[in-house]
């Protein structure tokens, strides 16, 4: 169980202290252990749990909607339910799940580890976050368990402010809130990668998904507070009754939408950039080879960020924004999908005569590849003008965000989640079951989508609960691929928790990977490592090889 | 590490890594307070630029001698904070306290004038509504309801700072600060000239609109 090529040389330390206690034994197991703990790795879990509940609950209300579905007439619940439940399904799931999923539960437990840190930058400002997360958390339930919102995810004027008699204040607050958690743990990760580096890192020495963690924090500090002074404009409005997105006024709705697409489009980036960043740890381990092309993995995480603020009027092709500012805004769609495809590229070729392990991250990672592939290639459909005047606000879109965000981000996160698990846990989970359940996924996730596709193409509107006769095949057949996904999704909720306490202890790096997060025990003592690490080699430093040799000589 | 420096944390290796870490840190959190005000200043530009004549109309209500003397304040504020960090620099306790206290006595009586001020504005019917001054353009309202909002939130900042030196006059009266750790000090001042520098540029829009 040697590793091949050791990425750090560990000085001799003097007197060989004792086993160090891991983050679970050190601090104890009380209630205030966890809940004014500053340790990132604890802060992690602790967001795991937040964004479970969250998940859930988006994952209920999306189950709803599949059932209404099920027959073109309205019949299961009125139109003003399905829209309150369409407006949770999208609140809950992109500020409450997507958003925090890798960035703040993985992405707190790895970047410290990562860097060779004894913890981030800011680890009481990482508590602040947690807490301010479940603040905007309890807000939004509020708004959702008494009475809902009907606005939409988007919440666009003037119908929220004016029209709507549903809880868009309480909403907004929520999200408001929620959105300074983001700020906060962006904020961390920057400064935390900038500073903390262990002697020897370098920035090209830095894993991938340190370089798409930092290009996700950029895109949180930059955006996110657009997105709250907007919110503050329309909770405003709404609250006195008229304001500046009022038409009585001269006020222009057009200007809430550029604000809020600002905010918005770039955090689609956010919900994708940390999935990429785990897919590139992945293919790497698994095909036991270094990857190719770093530098332009790295740069292209950087490049997408930043090509990302300038796209944010594809999203209103439709509306009245001029149409040489559509023009520009489709070019530059057309640009950001260059640094995507240089990513599939460059994983594609990693994966090119590696020696290629089919474990059940593995799984995840290639069902990430081409599901990412199909939901990038169809946002170049939407980014052209005169296509999306024909598909806009159809099920087109909705297959083409799920694709990315369910099919990249979700597939992505269990895939990392599988991947650290032994770290995060010191538990091995079962190899057969997960394999199964990434199968069950993949499946499931293909016939829920592919079918809405096909479905808006022809002419079915979204957020409608009842819809043309025609239109009901690929409805049953969306309907029955989101139970398998359902299942498919519960396998892994029921056999990691299974693993806590029956899973085979898990050694310090069980994938032999390289990485500093696999130099120390599983799970890591409170201060990560025994002893700080220097890092002298490149990242990724596999050898088909000398491993061939290993196993087979 | 019972032998680390005082104010230094542990995941910190040495004070210039922390000091560097708190720097950095504080910029970046400017730079989203920047984006913060950033869409109230956008949508100010594309308004006043639709609605000039009704902006010019509107600014004309504006209270300059109570915007004038806070920007007095303000920026003698700005010079009592650089004072007090100049004096934690150079470890004189006594003078940092009292350069704080003379920070957050200007930066109450700003809160005290903008009181004043919002008292007169409310008085001549100069909140958008059913209840707004007659004879003004409808677009008005925008310039006003803009005025409130952002007078309002970097109020409500000028409080968060003024809260931020109170802990830090705190933490000197109990003899945290030396000339060799005194990064909290430099890092609210930071804060502090930031909300001085958000007004300046309100001044400019809010009370020097249509004045030539």
């Amino acid at each position: 169980m040697k590793t091949t090529m050791p990425q750090t040389v560990t000085p001799e330390i003097p007197n060989p202290p004792q086993r160090l206690l891991s983050y679970f034994e050190d601090g104890g197991q009380t209630l205030g252990s966890w809940l004014l703990t500053t340790d990132h790795k604890r802060i992690g879990i602790l967001y795991l749990y937040s964004i479970l509940v969250f998940f859930v609950i988006a994952a209920i209300a999306a189950a709803m909607m599949r059932m209404e579905l099920l027959t073109p007439a309205g019949d299961m619940v009125t139109s003003q339910t399905y829209n309150k439940l369409f407006t949770m399904h999208g609140t809950l799931m992109v500020w409450f799940f997507l958003i925090p999923s890798i960035p703040s539960v993985l992405g707190n437990f790895l970047v410290p580890l990562m860097l060779g840190a004894r913890d981030l930058a800011f680890p009481k400002l990482n508590l602040l976050s947690w807490y301010l997360f479940n603040l905007g958390g309890l807000l939004a339930l509020y708004a959702v368990a008494f009475g809902g919102v009907d606005t939409g995810w988007t919440f666009y004027e003037p119908y929220s402010s004016a029209f709507s008699n549903s809880h868009v204040v309480t909403m907004i607050a929520g999200v408001f809130v929620a959105g300074f958690s983001s700020i906060l743990t962006g904020l961390n990760f920057i400064v935390s990668i900038h500073k903390l580096r262990a002697p020897g890192l370098t920035w090209f020495k830095l894993p991938l998904f340190l370089w798409s963690t930092y290009a996700t924090s950029i895109i949180l500090v930059l955006a996110t507070p657009v997105l709250a002074m907007t919110l503050v404009l329309v909770a405003t409005e709404k609250i006195w009754g008229l304001g500046i997105f009022d038409p009585k006024l001269g006020g222009d709705p057009v200007l809430f939408q550029h604000l809020f697409w600002f905010y918005s489009h770039p955090a689609v980036y956010v919900m994708i950039l940390p999935g990429m960043g785990v897919i590139s740890e992945l293919i790497t381990c698994f095909s036991r080879k270094p990857i190719f092309g770093y530098h332009f993995v790295a740069f292209s995480s950087v490049a997408i960020a930043l090509i990302g603020f300038f796209v944010w009027g594809h999203h209103m092709f439709v509306s009245s924004q001029s149409v040489y500012a559509g023009l520009v805004f489709s070019l530059l769609s057309y640009l950001v999908a260059v640094p995507s495809a240089i990513k599939v590229f460059n994983w594609t070729m990693t994966l090119y005569r590696g020696r290629i392990h089919f474990d059940t991250p593995m799984l995840y990672a290639l069902a990430f590849i081409g599901l990412f592939m199909v939901g990038g290639l169809t946002g170049l459909f939407l980014a052209a003008l005169g296509f999306d005047v024909h598909v806009h606000g159809t099920y087109f879109v909705v297959a083409h965000f799920h694709y990315i965000m369910v099919g990249g981000m979700v597939t992505a996160f269990l895939g990392g989640l599988h991947y650290w698990w032994p770290k995060i846990t010191g538990r091995l989970y079962p190899e057969n079951l997960g394999r199964l359940a990434a199968l069950i996924i993949f499946i499931g996730f293909n016939v829920t989508f592919l079918p809405q596709f096909v479905v808006g193409y022809l002419g079915m509107p979204r957020r409608y609960h009842a819809y043309a006769p025609e239109f009901q095949i690929f409805n049953v057949m969306s309907s029955a691929g989101a139970s398998i996904l359902g299942i498919g999704y519960l396998l892994p909720l029921i056999y990691l928790i299974w693993s806590l306490k029956n899973g085979k202890k898990a050694p310090p790096n069980p994938w032999k990977a390289t990485g500093l997060e696999w130099q120390t025990p599983s799970p890591p003592p409170k201060q990560n490592f025994a002893q700080t690490p220097i890092v002298t080699q490149k990242p990724y430093q596999y050898s088909p090889e000398i491993e061939e040799e290993l196993i087979h000589g | 590490m019972a032998d680390a420096p005082t104010g230094l944390a542990e995941q910190y290796d040495d004070m210039l890594q922390q000091r560097e870490a708190s720097t950095l840190g504080m910029w970046t959190f400017l730079a989203t307070e920047v984006l913060f005000f950033g869409g109230l200043f956008l949508s100010y530009t594309i308004y006043r630029h639709a609605y000039s004549d009704a902006f010019a109309e509107a600014g004309r209500h504006v209270k300059i001698v109570y915007g004038t003397i806070n920007t007095a304040l303000l920026l003698t504020s700005s010079l009592t904070m650089s004072l007090a960090i100049h004096a934690a620099q150079s470890g004189r306790q006594r003078a940092l306290l009292g350069f704080l206290a003379a920070t957050m006595f200007l930066g109450c009586c700003f809160l005290g004038v903008k009181g004043l001020e919002y008292k007169s504005d409310i008085d001549e019917h100069l909140v958008p509504g059913a209840q707004f001054q007659h004879g003004l353009p409808a677009q008005a309202q925008i310039f006003w309801f803009l005025y409130w909002v952002t007078t309002g939130v970097h109020s409500l900042h000028l409080l968060v700072g003024i809260g931020a030196l109170g802990v830090i006059a705190w933490m000197a009266r109990k003899g945290k600060f030396s000339a060799a750790y005194h990064n909290p000090v430099v890092m609210s001042g930071l804060y502090w000239h930031f909300v001085d520098v958000i007004w300046v540029w309100l001044y400019a829009l809010f009370y020097l609109v249509n004045r030539h």
